[in-house]
């Protein structure tokens, strides 16, 4: 009975995650949850690996030639592990979808850009992509921007704006679990501040996780945090009690600033 | 090259040091020909006149081999004009565009450039029929699908294509594929620009395929990402996504194409027969205007007669088809120029 309870908070369970760039091995015997519903921060200095887990969770290394996964990313309610060869990774990401560190629009209109996803899929009645664009794009907080010039190519929105559009791409699909790769990294403090509250928004909707270098916004948006280094999760908790009371040394000296 | 070990420690490119000491002497000492040491600099912070002349002489060579391309293309359009000039004396250009014979040659001579004209389109069209999308598709297995070792043996293939000498190409038409073709069409006869168009469509697939190529690979990995993150497949990218992004490219690679396709010269004057032939039907033998240069080239037409002038209206044409289509090919790329 407790388990079943455990199972219905967790939208994933990660279950000694290894990950190989060819003989490099990137990350080491990983294992973490994410709670549903929730946002997952994780943090670590350059090369720690966090970006690479990100991209386990929606296979984007089976692009690549020589990466090899170890372990099990298990996704509920389907008890699935993901990373099975026997799972295909175009099933995995049209539920589990992702935003990219650089804003990264098609060279199309902003309505083609939200509505891809949706024609991947082979939606094509109108009805149904308009209902579904404007939703997605109300909720990306880019609506009342963007409404009147829908057909305008998506280069000729600012940066933040631009990111706002992808997490509006992301959102149209109605994704299970949202990845953020360093969402902000490539914006200015305003247009930072405003993804950073619609993350804090869509957590209703969706479990996220996001990687971030700014420990601040670690702090400000997320419930849990994990702290990673060379490869391996050194410490994974509620974000308050990682930021107030790490348990580990190397986990304090990094939120302190000591190194990183 | 004689500079190898050098070149890595030195601020100068050595193609540039080159230019400005003789190779010997870099043989001979190069490690004398150094930088100065930073003493020397020491209390000396100023207007270097050396530096200033020595930048001034590149950039002067580098102008004028930039010229040089403006300065040869304004000589060839002069010369086709003044004596285009000459031929329009005696024919009128109304006669020039609407007669329909091109018999400048016969006692009964008539100049309508539209039998030219026409042989050129039709054996252009079949050509960019066959490379356009053949190269297309080529270009997109190349860059999307095809892993690396594949694309590794590929790719010189390929250019090895566009290397083999047209000539070749004519005479691959004239004795191997208008054979072939009479199997499937028993009519046709033994010149056509069908069989002229369709190996120069061959021909041009290498330039078309490598130029598109290039556009497709060019376009960042970010978007190829993003498009899979959304749950594509690999051909739902390379159409969605890569193709919209590498437009510009890909659309000078067509014209680029294009213009290969109307100024061919050899294979048309080969494999297509070089009657004047007022005909939209590729089975039909015909003369491009290429064609009808060389055939007066090598004549023994005598230099300012009237039948000799007509190469150079013939010639003015081509270039103003060729010109047509880059601007064309230029606005396009204004249009779509990517943006990342």
């Amino acid at each position: 009975m407790q388990e079943n309870a455990a199972i219905n908070r967790y939208k994933s369970e990660v279950k000694n995650l290894s990950f190989y760039y060819g003989t490099f091995n990137a990350l080491k015997n990983i294992d973490m949850v994410l709670h549903d519903k929730k946002i997952t921060a994780l943090i670590g200095p350059s090369g720690c690996g966090k970006s690479t887990f990100l991209r386990c969770y929606n296979r984007m290394h089976d692009l690549y030639p020589g990466n090899r996964y170890e372990g099990d990313i298990v996704l509920y309610p389907d008890n699935v592990n993901i990373l099975s060869p026997k799972v295909d990774p175009i099933e995995v990401r049209m539920r589990i979808s992702m935003v990219f560190q650089k804003p990264n629009p098609f060279p199309k209109s902003i309505y083609e850009n939200v509505a891809y996803g949706l024609r991947v899929r082979g939606i094509k009645q109108r009805a149904i992509l308009d209902e579904k664009i404007e939703d997605a794009l109300r909720n990306a907080a880019l609506w009342n921007e963007v409404k009147d010039r829908l057909n305008h190519l998506a280069f000729n929105l600012s940066g933040g704006q631009q990111q706002r559009l992808c997490i509006a791409r992301a959102l149209a699909t109605n994704p299970e679990i949202l990845l953020f790769d360093e969402p902000t990294s490539a914006l200015d403090p305003i247009a930072t501040a405003s993804i950073e509250e619609l993350i804090a928004d869509l957590k209703d909707k969706v479990t996220i996780l996001i990687v971030t270098h700014n420990m601040q916004q670690a702090a400000r948006v997320s419930d849990y945090t994990a702290f990673m280094y060379l490869g391996e999760l050194i410490e994974f908790g509620e974000t308050d009690d990682i930021f107030i009371k790490p348990k580990n040394k190397q986990t304090e000296d990094y939120i302190t600033g000591r190194f990183g | 090259m004689l500079f190898v070990g050098n070149a890595k420690n030195c601020l100068i490119h050595p193609n540039i040091l080159l230019a400005k000491y003789p190779a010997n002497l870099l043989i001979q000492n190069p490690v004398s020909k150094e930088l100065p040491s930073k003493k020397e600099h020491v209390g000396k912070l100023g207007y270097s006149y050396r530096r200033k002349i020595h930048e001034r002489f590149i950039e002067s060579i580098l102008f004028l081999s930039a010229l040089l391309s403006v300065v040869i293309m304004m000589a060839i359009i002069v010369m086709l004009v003044k004596e285009s000039v000459v031929f329009f004396k005696h024919v009128s250009i109304w006669e020039f565009l609407t007669d329909t014979q091109w018999t400048p040659l016969f006692d009964d001579a008539h100049y309508g450039i539209l039998p030219l004209v026409a042989g050129t389109v039709v054996s252009s069209v079949v050509a960019l029929l066959v490379a356009l999308p053949l190269g297309t598709i080529i270009a997109i297995y190349l860059s999307e699908f095809a892993p690396f070792a594949v694309r590794e043996v590929a790719k010189p293939f390929l250019e090895l294509l566009g290397g083999i000498p047209t000539v070749v190409y004519g005479y691959f038409a004239l004795l191997f594929v208008t054979p072939l073709l009479q199997m499937i069409f028993p009519e046709l006869p033994g010149f056509s620009l069908l069989s002229a168009g369709l190996v120069m469509g061959i021909m041009i697939i290498p330039y078309v395929s490598s130029m598109t190529e290039d556009a497709m690979r060019a376009v960042p990995m970010q978007l190829r990402e993003g498009s899979y993150a959304m749950g594509a497949t690999r051909f739902q990218t390379a159409i969605r996504v890569v193709t919209p992004a590498a437009f510009s490219g890909i659309a000078a690679a067509y014209i680029l194409g294009i213009s290969r396709a109307v100024g061919e010269t050899m294979v048309v004057a080969i494999a297509a027969g070089m009657q004047p032939n007022l005909t939209w039907n590729p089975m039909e033998p015909a003369a491009t205007i290429t064609a009808y240069i060389v055939q007066v080239s090598l004549g023994d037409l005598p230099h300012g007669s009237v039948g000799y002038q007509t190469i150079f209206a013939a010639g003015l044409t081509l270039l103003l088809i060729t010109l047509i289509f880059n601007i064309i090919g230029h606005q396009l790329r204004k249009r779509y120029r990517e943006i990342y």
